[in-house]
């Protein structure tokens, strides 16, 4: 499904032990109750080298489809049916004793994958405390309260006669917020108010001397921030023994595999498009001003102009061309005719030609290196003098702006493409600006600047 | 030159006033920057506010944290507007003698840092980014001129007896609910000086709450629709109201509504009450209201006018004809839109936000922020709040008489200042004291624990 993941089938070893621990796996699903495991410790599962890939890439199916549907600003209700749908039609597994291996198994990966950078670890905290969330929501009482036990969260039930003593407010408290009322027979939790604050800020609990009484149904909202600072606290742990220990002891075998899964892009393969194939030269022109997205737009202008790209551009820009379909003759000769003009045609030939075959799999090792997907370039680090990158990330608000503006954008869909980059939801502004130009929608979301420009073209050709 | 600038400059600004010899026999009203040098020379509580800042940690326990208070922002506006952030004192004769020398017009408390607030700049040049907020009191900022549209008889900063109540009854469901809510209980309430209050929140709690928790307690508190710019309009939905809201409207907002604003801001004289009749979404009650109210434009009974449609407008609204909850809800909407405090939400969301020190001088006004006792804010009077003025001829009366520091017992601010060391910083101390033996013998038993292990 993913040509760049397939690192592993040269390793078809046995199987490998993920993390070494001494302790069980302390899942509540022990004792046949809950089917979520809190992840508490590195389970002492074996696993294939395979499934430590492929369990992780499911799993990143549903985080990435969590945080689109997060970006999308979608409602309570509409997260819940999406996690549950990316759930079942990715972490599904033929043999049903072993789901929860596979959720456990892969977690562990992704907290390998993800426990690099700071920035990766806020993603994957968010994305994992959304899953465990709605999750926990399907589950039933019983359920949850065997989950706080294992959680350790120490509330006590709030006691028959203390309840008596508070019905009335509780009561008032379940009628302002249109919940049925309490009977003797209904579970409160009291917890210190900070636990709760969101119950608290839109007053759907009763507050007394600090104490906040939560009915069992509202439970999660002092279970996430609990999952959450373990998760988070545990993701440090994990890189430290990442950097002082597994990176250089697994470098032969999990370090490729987890160093390639956090830019990884899971859509289809871009490599060679013979869909639309063969671009030529003289067209390139036009069809960069119709149907590219604007980091590769910039790319462009900005080679037109300096007659030179950096890097970071070369590559970022080359493989773009290379997946719509510039042969490799007509790349030689599209860059050379720029580069020429900066550091001569003798130059060219010695020095920059090379990486260009060499991004055709004509040079070197000869593999065929793909396009870049939108989280790489997204994660990139240009610096000065640098062009690649993605814009919504990299640029100012003002370059933004202008740059959006010259793309042809109006001020009002600019004004959402602006909050969007702001609010750090990259692809979602480049979404925003794709539907802008095109005046059509784009439901399926930018992920790959190759898949918005396939989406361009098809929408032209539609127009003819 | 941008303020910012003059900030990291501060010392070059910074200029003694003029020494002058003229008599202060005949003090003018408003405020002036010579007295001021003899109100922090033998009036202001410097000590009080040193004891009060340093949470006990000016204290020799074993468990005190002596940076503590080298940590907080202290900031100065002096003469000209000149501003000075992120001032530091590491010892009460520090902070006295930095007021004393700086004389500011106004001094603002901001957050305790991760480090020394004044060398920011060296911590930010060596790389890491670690001056961040750690601590703040818990602080609310309510100004009567966010009350423009439930008041009639003044507009803007002014203020009088028939509108200052408004205030009154914001300390009473704010500090109700800091205490019996949220279990607060070292709170101050203090005069702004001009148009308002302030309330800090000081109990170990609530200087450590985080943003979200800050921001939490501000919505707890909202009950207003949209913006600032539509303060007026309160929804309140849902079949019931929240504990919090019906305890707040039963035992004071109603009341208040009812006995005094009603008249005091004659809210349903004939060229007003239209105003409340916009509130009610129902068209057939408002033209039967205003049908009665314009034939019937003298009560006979005798009774306030207002008393008598305000009574006609409930009979309407709650009898058993209406069925919609809407429209039932609709006069406990009216008076929350009037009563319910306004705050400025703001203040009271982010950690970082500045507020003014008690016991400062208006300069606007030259009154003193002096500490309101919320168990009898009925009895505060602004209007008679000790003015620089009135304290200096006040100085000059008792001034040679008395020794040195005890100067403020026989002034008017000596109700202010007793107020706030024994209500305020005595069971505050208390309770630091205790926090600081907990948190050590925490620590004692947890290093124990580590040996044994
Ligand atoms: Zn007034």
């Amino acid at each position: 499904m993913c040509k760049q993941l397939n690192i592993t089938k040269t390793f078809r070893v046995s199987k490998i032990t993920l993390v070494r621990s001494q302790k069980k796996p302390s899942s509540a699903s022990a004792d046949g109750v809950s089917t979520i495991p809190l992840y508490r410790s590195a389970p002492t599962l074996e696993v294939r080298l395979e499934d430590f890939e492929r369990f992780a890439v499911d799993r990143l199916l549903v985080l990435r489809g969590i945080s689109d549907g997060l970006a999308r600003g979608k409602k309570p209700d509409e997260m819940e049916k999406l996690v549950s749908d990316l759930w079942k039609a990715n972490m599904r597994h033929p043999n049903t004793s072993e789901i929860i291996d596979k959720d456990i198994i892969s977690h562990f990966v992704l907290r390998l994958v993800y426990c690099r950078t700071e920035e990766l670890r806020k993603w994957f905290l968010s994305m994992e405390s959304t899953l465990f969330r709605y999750r926990f929501r399907l589950e039933t009482s019983d359920v949850h309260r065997a989950l706080m036990t294992e959680l350790g969260i120490p509330y006590k039930s709030v006691t028959n006669a203390e309840f008596e003593g508070l019905k009335e407010k509780l009561s008032q408290v379940a009628r302002s917020i249109g919940q049925q009322l309490p009977t003797s027979d209904t579970v409160y939790y009291k917890v210190p108010w900070e636990e709760v604050s969101e119950l608290v800020g839109s007053r759907r609990v009763f507050i007394k001397k600090g104490y906040a009484y939560v009915a069992l149904n509202q439970v999660v909202s002092f279970v996430i921030p609990h999952f959450r600072s373990h998760l988070s606290k545990a993701l440090v742990l994990t890189n430290r023994k990442w950097t002082s220990m597994i990176r250089e002891q697994e470098k032969d075998r999990l370090t490729p595999i987890v160093e390639a899964l956090s830019t990884s892009y899971l859509g289809p393969d871009y490599t060679q498009d013979k869909e639309f194939g063969e671009i030529s030269l003289k067209d390139i022109d036009q069809v960069a001003r119709s149907s590219f997205p604007l980091c590769m737009r910039h790319l462009f202008d900005s080679l037109r102009e300096d007659h030179h790209l950096k890097h970071g551009g070369r590559m970022q820009l080359g493989l773009f061309l290379k997946g719509v379909g510039l042969k490799l003759d007509d790349a030689l000769a599209f860059w050379k005719a720029e580069f020429s003009q900066k550091v001569g045609a003798e130059r060219f030939d010695k020095e920059y030609a090379y990486g260009i075959r060499h991004n055709f799999g004509k040079e070197g090792k000869r593999t065929d290196y793909t396009p870049f997907s939108c989280q790489k370039i997204i994660l990139s680090t240009p610096g000065v003098g640098d062009h690649h990158g993605c814009p919504y990330r990299h640029f100012s608000e003002e370059n933004l702006r202008a740059a959006l503006g010259k793309m042809g954008v109006g001020s009002r869909e600019l004004e959402q493409v602006v909050e969007k980059a702001k609010g750090r939801h990259y692809q979602l502004a480049c979404t925003l600006t794709f539907e802008a130009i095109h005046g059509a929608s784009c439901d399926s979301g930018i992920n790959h600047p190759n898949q918005y420009f396939k989406a361009s073209q098809n929408i032209l050709k539609e127009k003819k | 030159m941008t303020k910012e600038a003059q900030n990291e400059r501060d010392d070059m600004l910074v200029d003694d006033p003029e020494p002058q010899d003229e008599q202060i026999d005949d003090i003018p009203d408003e405020f002036n920057p010579n007295y001021l040098k003899v109100y922090y020379g033998r009036l202001f509580p410097h000590a009080d506010m040193f004891k009060w800042l340093s949470y006990g940690n000016d204290g020799k326990h074993p468990a005190c944290d002596q940076s503590y208070i080298g940590r907080r922002e202290f900031s100065f506006t002096l003469d000209n507007d000149i501003y000075l952030r992120f001032q530091s004192f590491n010892c009460a004769s520090e902070l006295e003698n930095g007021i004393k020398d700086k004389c500011p017009f106004k001094i603002d408390i901001g957050p305790v840092y991760s480090v020394d607030p004044s060398k920011r700049l060296a911590y930010a040049q060596s790389g890491d980014n670690i001056f961040t907020p750690v601590e703040r009191e818990l602080v609310f900022d309510i100004d009567i001129s966010d009350y423009d549209d439930a008041r009639y008889c003044c507009s803007g900063a002014d203020v009088c007896l028939d509108c200052w109540p408004l205030m009154t009854i914001a300390i009473k469901v704010i500090d109700t609910s800091l205490r019996d809510d949220f279990g607060f209980n070292n709170i101050l309430w203090v005069y702004s000086g001009r148009r308002g209050v302030h309330c800090w929140v000081c109990d170990g709690k609530a200087r450590r709450l985080n943003n979200e928790q800050r921001g939490a307690i501000a919505d707890y508190f909202r009950v207003y629709k949209g913006n600032t710019n539509s303060k007026s309009k309160v929804s309140l939905v849902g079949s019931a109201l929240h504990p919090f809201l019906v305890r707040s409207y039963s035992d004071v907002l109603r009341d208040f509504f009812e006995k005094k604003l009603l008249c005091s801001q004659q809210l349903l004289s004939d060229e007003r009450y239209e105003k409340i009749l916009e509130m009610i979404p129902d068209e057939s009650i408002t033209s039967e209201l205003r049908g009665k109210w314009q034939d019937n434009r003298r009560s006979s009974s005798g009774k306030d006018v207002n008393v008598v449609r305000w009574e006609q407008l409930k009979q309407l609204l709650q009898s058993g004809k209406q069925k919609a909850t809407g429209i039932r809800r609709c006069v406990e909407e009216i008076v929350f839109s009037f009563t319910y405090p306004r705050l400025d939400m703001e203040v009271s969301k982010h950690m970082n936000h500045l507020l003014k020190a008690p016991f400062c001088i208006h300069p606007k006004t030259g009154r003193v922020c002096v500490p309101i006792d919320p168990d009898v804010c009925d009895e505060f009077d602004p209007t008679n709040v000790p003015t620089l003025s009135k304290l200096l001829r006040e100085i000059n009366t008792v001034g040679l008489q008395v020794e040195g520091d005890k100067v403020w017992e026989r002034t008017s601010m000596g109700k202010s200042i007793r107020y706030f060391r024994g209500s305020f910083l005595q069971p505050l101390m208390k309770s630091c004291k205790e926090e600081i033996e907990e948190s050590y013998s925490a620590k004692v038993q947890q290093s124990k624990n580590s040996l044994t292990w």
